[in-house]
């Protein structure tokens, strides 16, 4: 008998060499978790940089309001001691123009526009006094000379619109999203009603990605168990022929869906031809909610396909023969049998045709119209045209936070792990 | 016994041929007659032709030819839902989306019984295989025993008077496979249903069968009960694939009654018992069983030289390869009994069998 056999059953363990086994057990266990770490570190920095923190600055661009703050800090310092009821004093009026003309051109330029969200007025009013201010006499009491210069500055609405942004964090893009704004008591009211179309624009984005979703998934179904049944040879070939499509680039594919729907298109002149419509009667398919639709579910249709044949094709056909066995018609067996089977492959298509959908923007944008435009056409145009930053932000963090809902809501259901990509 | 209900004809196959390319036949002319409460094994190596035999008899796959009745009626047009036909598939089947207790109540639901009859059968037929308390389980949290025993539940709930099983034990393991073997057999015989079995597998054919049809190449080789299929196979195959075998080629010289002379080829002659050889001058295939050789001369048998080869000590016998006229793969089984005789490799002794035991088959 060895030594270390012989150790009485209370004593700690030892390895060989004496070291107690927990510590060496710790030891070692520590070495591969080194290495585990060592191997994940790239891809969680690379998760960290590309994903992480652009969602974060994003979030952080739609609550964002320390502009005014850093460009009118004179202003805003004393804005409290005003009690709102009567024009400000001269010290009020002392500070803003001490603001306007040391700050920067460049940074007064964006601050008007930023208070311009707040009320509409601010720009031009500050782009006027800016000229016009190179005139008064600093030494002379100045809200008398500038209500003078401009006598918009006499009015009380624009100083009210100042308590608006007076706190660094605003949730006011939020509200902007859904087609409301803060009263000057920043109270959440109501946009006027012709400002009103997010909302509008919220809900036809719903729309159209839910019918996209629901069109993709009644063409997608018996393609993807043609797919899945079909001798190899040929579900090669309709193999292919799904996803050639999906190799094609998008804009030649758009543009040949023009070709197809236009007034003077294919289908148009077809159904002319056969005498199903009139030629007064051309169906309007393109340029319009119709065009999104059309080329939207075209466009994702591979997206629901190919989880729905990964699903499909791991289902062997003995369940649909016993089914039958034991005395269900070929319907019934497929119903209760085949379908129930498929869900993972369902929802996995579903929820990745539904996300893709919700923020799709180039296909509207080409095909849509005027009232085919959905929320992504939004924030694009935000980002390019308006330079409206925060309002962009704001609807990709609602965006984000709907996809995160259906998740949350498609965990509940079905059980994400039940979700097959392919 | 197996024999006087067959002709009762319960399931009959006439002249039933199958092509799945339309150049060669899978089936080749079938004729099988199934008594009412038989148990009937299609025996045979894969590709052989006996699966294919029980997908057409469940509706799977249609007949090229020939005809198809079930209880005196032609089911070739009938679908597969119509017959009323149970099955225990290899792979069980058991739809995974549904409990134990649903995937049972399924054959009842769709036949439209009533929730507390559905209950009630699902109840019994669970208790008949033993896995009552299993009913709220899925299939995919049963052990691969449990699973077989809730297939054949589900195969015997609605009562069909006809079960067909394809190879229903190739996924189990060796003992489970054996225990599962007098389960299937018991039910049979409790139950009185007609059973088709489908197995590649000789013992688990021997063990359970009313009577074997043993298939090759899309043919019946021969029809008998396990007893008959061993100890008389009728040709080469059935001789070569049911048990172990001993060849030895030889050529007709003679035919005297039962009994044939032939001629092996060192020259010498012996006697066999002339069952399926050709005619005077002939090839012939000699079979003989392992078990059916002694060591040493017999009384009214030819002896023939043998060299052995090598010894496998197995416990109750001792397995003993020869070389006997340039076969080398003579095997004779000598029973461990008290006073047998010892032989050690190299040594040359002689084997000797009686001629009855010596079958001339076809070459």
């Amino acid at each position: 008998m060895t030594d270390t056999s012989l150790q009485s059953n209370n004593a700690p363990m030892m390895t060989a060499d004496g070291i107690p086994l927990k510590k060496s057990l710790q030891m070692s266990l520590r070495r591969e978790k080194l290495r585990a770490f060592g191997l994940v570190a790239g891809p969680a920095l690379f998760i960290l940089i590309l994903f992480v923190w652009p969602i974060y600055t994003l979030f952080l661009k739609s609550i964002d309001d320390n502009l005014v703050n850093d460009v009118l800090p004179r202003t805003m310092a004393i804005y409290e001691q005003w009690d709102g009821q009567d024009l400000p004093d001269e010290e009020h009026y002392e500070a803003m123009f001490l603001d306007l003309t040391t700050a920067e051109k460049l940074q007064i330029g964006k601050v008007s526009t930023r208070m311009n969200y707040a009320k509409s007025g601010w720009k031009s009013l500050i782009k006027k006094s800016n000229r016009k201010f190179k005139k008064l006499d600093p030494n002379q009491p100045l809200k008398a000379q500038m209500i003078d210069a401009e006598k918009r500055w006499g009015d009380i609405e624009f100083w009210l619109s100042l308590g608006i942004m007076k706190d660094r964090v605003t949730a006011g893009y939020y509200w902007n999203a859904v087609d409301r704004t803060y009263d000057s008591k920043k109270n959440v009211i109501m946009q006027p009603e012709n400002r009103q179309v997010y909302v509008m624009f919220w809900k036809r984005t719903l729309l159209v990605s839910t019918i996209v979703t629901i069109a993709c998934l009644i063409l997608a179904y018996p393609v993807a168990y043609l797919l899945a049944t079909l001798p190899l040879r040929t579900s090669n070939l309709l193999m292919i022929c799904v996803l050639m499509p999906f190799w094609t680039s998008l804009l030649v594919r758009i543009v040949a869906w023009m070709i197809m729907l236009q007034q003077q298109g294919v289908l148009n002149d077809s159904l002319v031809g056969l005498g199903i419509i009139s030629d007064d009667n051309r169906l309007p398919l393109m340029y319009n909610f119709n065009g999104t639709i059309i080329v939207m579910t075209q466009v994702l249709l591979p997206f629901m396909i190919l989880p729905l044949y990964s699903v499909m094709r791991g289902i062997p056909p003995t369940y649909m023969r016993a089914a039958q066995n034991l005395g269900a018609t070929p319907t019934r067996a497929f119903i209760r049998v085949y379908m129930p089977q498929t869900i993972p492959g369902i929802g996995a298509g579903v929820i990745l045709v539904f996300i893709v959908a919700i923020g799709y923007f180039i296909t509207p944008e080409l095909v849509g119209g005027k009232d085919g435009q959905m929320i992504g056409n939004q924030i694009a145009y935000h980002l390019r045209k308006s330079l409206n930053w925060g309002l962009a932000s704001a609807m990709g963090v609602i965006l984000l936070v709907a996809i995160l809902t259906l998740y949350w809501v498609y965990d509940k259901i079905v059980g994400i792990d039940n979700m097959r990509l392919g | 016994m197996a024999l006087d209900t067959a002709q009762a004809g319960f399931v009959e196959f006439s002249k039933v041929q199958k092509s799945y390319d339309g150049e060669s036949l899978v089936v080749k002319d079938l004729n099988l007659s199934v008594g009412k409460g038989e148990f009937l094994t299609m025996l045979g190596p894969s590709g052989s032709g006996k699966t294919t035999c029980l997908m057409m008899l469940a509706g799977f796959e249609t007949a090229t030819h020939g005809e198809i009745m079930l209880n005196g009626r032609p089911i070739n047009n009938i679908p597969p839902h119509k017959r009323g036909i149970g099955m225990v598939f290899q792979n069980y089947a058991l739809f995974p989306h549904m409990t134990v207790n649903e995937n049972l109540a399924f054959p009842l639901e769709v036949r439209g019984q009533g929730k507390s009859e559905r209950e009630a059968n699902v109840r019994k037929a669970l208790d008949m295989v033993q896995m009552g308390e299993f009913g709220n389980r899925r299939p995919a949290q049963l052990s691969g025993g449990q699973q077989q025993r809730i297939a054949l539940a589900r195969a015997l709930v609605f009562e069909p008077d006809l079960v067909l099983m394809d190879e229903p034990l190739g996924a189990l393991d060796k003992q489970l496979r054996e225990h599962m073997q007098y389960e299937i057999k018991h039910l049979h015989e409790r139950l009185g249903v007609t059973v088709v079995y489908v197995t590649h597998d000789q013992s688990e054919a021997l063990t359970m069968s009313d009577r074997i049809a043993v298939f090759d190449d899309g043919v019946i080789q021969q029809l008998a009960s396990p007893s008959d299929l061993y100890e008389r196979p009728e040709n080469a195959f059935v001789a070569q694939f049911i048990g172990e075998n001993n060849r030895i080629m030889a050529t007709v010289t003679s035919k005297e009654g039962d009994e044939t002379v032939v001629k092996y080829e060192n020259g010498l002659t012996g006697r066999a018992l002339a069952v399926n050889c050709g005619d005077v001058g002939s090839k012939t295939v000699l079979s003989i069983r392992p078990e059916r050789v002694s060591i040493g001369e017999t009384e009214g048998t030819a002896a023939i030289d043998a060299e052995v080869l090598e010894l496998i000590y197995l416990g109750d016998h001792i397995r003993c390869r020869m070389n006997v006229m340039g076969n080398e793969d003579f095997i004779v089984k000598v029973p461990n009994s008290a006073g047998h005789k010892h032989l050690t490799v190299g040594e040359t002794t002689k084997v000797s069998w009686q001629t009855e035991d010596c079958r001339a088959l076809d070459a």
